[in-house]
C-alpha cells in the first residue's frame, strides 16, 4: 500500500480505538425492514436484534425469503427505496446509528469501514473498468491517494488475495478473470480500506469446491491479519460450522435461533434449526454406515405477504400444539448464550 | 448379465470458429476418452467441478449431442448405427431431470400441456387414458391433480422440479439422468427431492444417472460414482471405497474441500493451487499436475492409466507404479 495510505490507515485506527470499547462493534436491534408493493407489504426483516463483535465470524443462515440478504442490505444501507424501506429500528456501528445518516455521511463508511462482498462477482464487478480501476477507486475515495498510487494500491491488495502476476492482472477486465479470481479480486476490493465489518453475502455458492475452500481459506487468514469482523451470510451449514464463532438462523423474516456455533450444531433446539440439520447429507455418514434417512421438513416458506397468524413455522412444525397456532413466541433466552424463538422453550426469561 | 449402458472412450470435442471464414482454429475438449457402465437398478454418479465435462458426458449418452469419437451401447446395442427412428424410440426409456426448474418448463403451457407433450410426441396413453394419467403422474411427484390446469409460475421451485421429474416419468422410463437436480434448490426443499428420487427409483425400479458437484448428495444416493476432471475419468469405484479410501489425489481433494457441518471435527484440508485449466488446451500427461499435491516429474511427460485397485476400485494416477 501506499504511504499516504499507512500514515492514514494508522490514524483512523488511533482515532477509532478510544471510544466505545465494551460495545459491540454492529449491533443491530429490533430492524424492520419493509416493501411495499401492490400486493401488501412484505416484512422482510422484522424485528431483527444480533450483535457483531470485533474479530468474529457471525454466520447467518436461513433460507431464500427468510431475510438474510435484506438485513446485510439493511446495515449497508443499499435497501432499494421505493419499495424498501427500514421502518424502524437501529443499527449501531460503534455506539453510532447509521439508519438516520444522509447518504454523504453514509458514503464514508460505506466500503470504507464496513464493506461487503456479494454471491455473483460477475455481476458486482462492473465489467467496463478493469480491475485495477475499480480497486483503486476505494483509494483515490476514501484513501485520498492519487491514480499512480492508488494503482499500485490495488496490485499490492491483489497479491494479499494470492492473485498471481497481480502487476498484469490490475489492467485485466472482470470476464478476463475466473470466477475464482474474480471473487478474490471482490474481496481484494473489499477489504482494501482495513474495514473494521466485513458483510459476505454467499461468498462461496456460485464456485466450485476447491475454490470454495481456497476463498474460506483466505478469508479466515485475512480476519486474522486484520482482526477484521465477518458476518457470513450462507445457506450451507458446512460453511458455517468450519467459518463463524457465533450463528443466527432466520426464518420468514426473523430471528428463530442464536447461539454459539458448537452449542448449536451439539444441541439446536428450535425444530425449524433441527430440521435443517437433519434434512442435509453429510459427507461420510453412509460410508460409515450411518446414514440416518434425510427428513424432509414438510411444505415451503410461507409467503411474506400471507405469514400464519402464530409462529411464522407452524405449518411445518412436527410439534405444533395450539398455542403456536394463535400466538408469537418471543426470541428468548433458553441457555446461557442461547436464545431462541418457539412454545416449547419458552419457560426461561424474555431477553430484553 | 449385460449392461443397460455402456459407454466405451466417448469423446465430445466442440470446434473453435474464428474469423469471417468460421475456420476451425482449435477444439474444446469438453469430454476426452470416458468410460463407463451402468447396471439396470443401479444409481450412478458422475461428479466433478464446473467445465469437468459432467454434463457434456450426460448429453452425448442421450445422443444430444453427437460424440466425436467413441461407442455407447443400450442393452448391449450400439447406438451409433441405430436410424433416426429406432434412435427416437429408445429415447423414450431414457430421459432428463434439469437443473434449473425456472427455465426447463414452458412458462406458455400448463402443466398438464407439459406432461402431456412427451405422450403426444411417442402417441402413449391416447384418448381416455389420458386423464388417468395425468392424475397419476401428479400425485406420484407428491402434487394435486387440480393442479395440472395451472402455469409453471404458479409453483414454487420444489415443485417446478417435481413437475420436471414427473415429465421425466411420463414415458415410464428405465433410465433417469438427473443433471445437478437439487443444486438450484433451498436446503430443505433438496430432502424432499432426493427422498422422492429414490422412492421412484424402488416404485418404477429405474437406473439412475446423477450429475452433480456436491458429494454429499451423491454419496446419498449413489451406488457407484465416477470423478471427472477436465474430460477425463481419474477414478470410478463404488461409494464406500471411494470414500472411505480415495486414491487420486484429485478425489482427495475434493473430499477435503467439502465443509462439514460439524464444528467439532477438525479437519486437514488440502488446498489446491489456482483453478481448473482450460479444456482447450489441456495440460500435457496427467491432466492434474498442474495442481496436483503429489506431483512427479513423470506427471508432465506420460499419461497414467486406468489402476484395478479392488473389486470395481480403479483410478489413473502415477503414484501408484507403471502398471
Amino acid at each position: 500500500m501506499c504511504h499516504l495510505c499507512n500514515v492514514f490507515a494508522l490514524f483512523s485506527k488511533a482515532g477509532d480505538m478510544g471510544k466505545n470499547n465494551t460495545d459491540p462493534l454492529l449491533s443491530i436491534q429490533d430492524l424492520n425492514t419493509w416493501f411495499f408493493s401492490r400486493k401488501g407489504t412484505a416484512k422482510a426483516v422484522n424485528g431483527v436484534s444480533f450483535d457483531l463483535a470485533a474479530g468474529q465470524v457471525l454466520g447467518v443462515v436461513g433460507e431464500s425469503g427468510c431475510g438474510k440478504s435484506v438485513t446485510a442490505q439493511s446495515v449497508m444501507q443499499l435497501v432499494p427505496d421505493p419499495p424498501g424501506k427500514i421502518v424502524s429500528g437501529k443499527i449501531l456501528y460503534r455506539g453510532k446509528d447509521l439508519v438516520p445518516m444522509t447518504r454523504e455521511q453514509m458514503r464514508h463508511i460505506r466500503g470504507n469501514k464496513i464493506s461487503m462482498i456479494f454471491q455473483e462477482p460477475m455481476t458486482s464487478l462492473n465489467p467496463v473498468y478493469t480491475i485495477g480501476d475499480q480497486i483503486s477507486e476505494m483509494f483515490t475515495l476514501h484513501k485520498g491517494c492519487n491514480k499512480r498510487q492508488a494503482m499500485a494500491a490495488a496490485a499490492d491488495m491483489l497479491q494479499k488475495v494470492q492473485i498471481p502476476a497481480p502487476h498484469k492482472r490490475v489492467h485485466d477486465y472482470p470476464h478476463q478473470l475466473s470466477g475464482g479470481m474474480r471473487q478474490r479480486a471482490m474481496i481484494a476490493m473489499a477489504l482494501s480500506c482495513d474495514p473494521e465489518i466485513l458483510i459476505a453475502d454467499e461468498p462461496t455458492t456460485a464456485l466450485d469446491v476447491t475454490v470454495q475452500a481456497q476463498i474460506l481459506d483466505l478469508m479466515l487468514a485475512l480476519k486474522e491479519e486484520y482482526n477484521t469482523a465477518i458476518q457470513m451470510i450462507t445457506h450451507d451449514l458446512g460453511v458455517i460450522a468450519e467459518m463463524a464463532d457465533q450463528v443466527v438462523v432466520m426464518y420468514a423474516g426473523r430471528v428463530v435461533e442464536a447461539a454459539p456455533t458448537k452449542n448449536l450444531f451439539s444441541s439446536p433446539l428450535h425444530p425449524y434449526t433441527k430440521g435443517l440439520m437433519a434434512s442435509i447429507p453429510v459427507l461420510g455418514e453412509r460410508t460409515k454406515g450411518q446414514a440416518k434417512g434425510l427428513t424432509e421438513i414438510p411444505g415451503m416458506i410461507p409467503s411474506l405477504y400471507d405469514l400464519p397468524k402464530g409462529c411464522r413455522f407452524v405449518n411445518r412444525c412436527p410439534h405444533a400444539f395450539d398455542r403456536c397456532k394463535t400466538q408469537e413466541p418471543e426470541l428468548s433466552r433458553a441457555d446461557a448464550g442461547h436464545d431462541v424463538r418457539c412454545w416449547l422453550h419458552s419457560q426461561g426469561e424474555v431477553t430484553p | 448379465m449385460t449392461d443397460l449402458l455402456k459407454i466405451e472412450d466417448l469423446k465430445v470435442h466442440f470446434p473453435i470458429k474464428k474469423g469471417i471464414l468460421a475456420r476451425t482454429v482449435g477444439h474444446v475438449h469438453a469430454v476426452d476418452g470416458v468410460s463407463f457402465s451402468l447396471e439396470k437398478g443401479e444409481t450412478l454418479g458422475i461428479v466433478g467441478e464446473s467445465g469437468c465435462g459432467k454434463t457434456t458426458a450426460g448429453m452425448a449418452v442421450m445422443r444430444l449431442t453427437p460424440p466425436t469419437a467413441g461407442k455407447v451401447f443400450w442393452k448391449g446395442e450400439d447406438m451409433e448405427g441405430m436410424r433416426p427412428g429406432k434412435l427416437r424410440s429408445l429415447r423414450k426409456e431414457m430421459q432428463l431431470i434439469f437443473q434449473d426448474p425456472y427455465s426447463c418448463l414452458n412458462p406458455r403451457m400448463t402443466v398438464n400441456q407439459i406432461l402431456s407433450d412427451p405422450m403426444d410426441v411417442h402417441g402413449k396413453y391416447p384418448g381416455r387414458e389420458r386423464a388417468d394419467r395425468l392424475a397419476f403422474l401428479l400425485e406420484t411427484v407428491g402434487m394435486r391433480p387440480e393442479q395440472g390446469k395451472r402455469y409453471p409460475h404458479e409453483f414454487s421451485g420444489g415443485q417446478r422440479q417435481r413437475i420436471g421429474i414427473a415429465r421425466a416419468l411420463a414415458l415410464d422410463p428405465t433410465l433417469i439422468i438427473g443433471d445437478e437436480p437439487v443444486s438450484a434448490l433451498d436446503v430443505s426443499i433438496q430432502a424432499q427431492i432426493i427422498n422422492l428420487l429414490q422412492r421412484l427409483k424402488k416404485q418404477f425400479d429405474l437406473s439412475l444417472i446423477i450429475i452433480s458437484h456436491d458429494l454429499a448428495v451423491v454419496e446419498y444416493l449413489c451406488d457407484r460414482i465416477v470423478v471427472m476432471y477436465l474430460g477425463k475419468v481419474v477414478e470410478s469405484a463404488d461409494f464406500a471405497s471411494l470414500y472411505s479410501d480415495p486414491k487420486h489425489p484429485y478425489t482427495r481433494t475434493l473430499l477435503s474441500a467439502i465443509p462439514v457441518p460439524d464444528p467439532f471435527r477438525k479437519k486437514e484440508r488440502i488446498i489446491l493451487q489456482g483453478d481448473v485449466p482450460s479444456p482447450i488446451n489441456p495440460p500435457s500427461g496427467c491432466r492434474f499436475h498442474t495442481r496436483c499435491p503429489d506431483r512427479m516429474d513423470v506427471c508432465e511427460r506420460e499419461e497414467p492409466v486406468m489402476k484395478t485397485f479392488g473389486p470395481g476400485h480403479r483410478a489413473a494416477c502415477h503414484l501408484y507404479g507403471k502398471n
